[in-house]
């Protein structure tokens, strides 16, 4: 168990100070009229966050390869999800199909 | 294991010793919080659809939020990860006083955050943004106004699950604290602590994604 890297209070002040200052910068550029790249900045930013939540403070970066494999099939699934939702809605207007939201 | 050897109150008959017990609960609690993942998922990908379909719609609704609120609730979701995982720091070193103190500070900083979000809550209604019969949306714009009908409930059944979670965590730390007060956990034995730690640390995850999508990306955008 000791043979592990173990994470220190030093570390876990660093991860929140990081997470509050992206919480700044993201409420920044919401102020900003980027167009279509507001999402996509709120987004990559909100991984970011996300990334140093479960790395760091649900310690994944500690954890076993078997935990790590769960999480990263889990996020694929997710992707998988997202992914053949939007490609049945956003295709529908490609066909004689009728759109449900027209 | 050895029949010499005495086994410690905590292990399992089934576990070898207490470290596969350990990570035997650490794979489980992320096959758990992996199906609220998926769960969470479902309502990210509907509201994804729905801003996609009725863009002005959704624009016109997320610019009724009041993004300092949600950015001062952003704010206490992290201050309590922090309290989270100092708790369970010490916990591990098996200082029972300082893990009380932290799980105290995280439950107070999780019903901050419910205060706040009633606040809101209390705003829209006020507002008559609550989807039913008394909802009604005046500002002006290219949309329908069922169609921001749609928005609210999305952000309600989403703030609200979300809301729900806080709850359960809020009774979980209640029974953390009251094992941590009987000396229930050692610096062999403070699974429950780091597992209810995840479920927090996850909960806090879920908020990481709706603040932005519910308040900023539309923010500065003319629907």
């Amino acid at each position: 168990m000791s043979s592990h890297a173990h994470p220190t209070v030093k570390m876990f002040v660093a991860v929140w100070i990081a997470l509050l200052v992206l919480t700044a910068l993201t409420v920044f550029v919401a102020t900003l009229d980027l167009g279509p790249f507001n999402p996509v900045v709120a987004l990559t930013i909100a991984t970011i966050k996300a990334l140093l939540v479960l790395l760091f403070f649900m310690e994944l970066r500690y954890s076993t390869a078997l935990t790590k494999v769960g999480v990263t099939a889990a996020l694929f699934f997710l992707l998988i999800l997202v992914w053949l939702t939007l490609s049945d809605y956003l295709t529908r207007g490609w066909t004689s199909y009728i759109n449900p939201f027209q | 294991m050895p029949d010499n050897q005495v086994a410690p109150h905590n292990l399992k008959h089934h576990f070898a010793d207490l470290e596969q017990q350990k990570e035997t609960s650490t794979f489980g609690m992320w096959v758990f919080l992996i199906t609220e993942i998926m769960f969470f998922g479902g309502a990210f990908s509907a509201y994804l659809v729905y801003r996609l379909h009725y863009y002005n719609a959704w624009v016109a609704g997320s610019q009724t939020m009041e993004i300092k609120l949600g950015a001062i609730n952003t704010v206490v979701l992290i201050c309590s990860s922090l309290t989270m995982v100092l708790a369970v720091h010490f916990a591990k070193l098996g200082r029972r006083q300082w893990t009380a103190l932290c799980l105290v500070l995280t439950m107070a900083l999780g019903f901050a955050f419910l205060g706040i979000k009633a606040v809101e809550y209390h705003g829209h209604w006020l507002h008559h943004e609550v989807p039913g019969p008394n909802f009604h949306f005046e500002h002006v714009g290219n949309y329908d106004p069922h169609q921001v009908m749609i928005f609210f409930s999305l952000y309600f059944a989403m703030t609200g699950l979300h809301a729900l979670h806080m709850l359960i965590g809020a009774g979980l730390l209640t029974w953390l604290l009251v094992a941590n007060a009987r000396g229930r956990f050692t610096t062999e034995y403070n699974t429950p602590v780091e597992m209810v730690g995840l479920y927090w640390h996850f909960v806090d995850l879920v908020w990481i994604y709706l603040f932005p999508l519910l308040y900023l990306i539309s923010h500065s955008h003319n629907g």
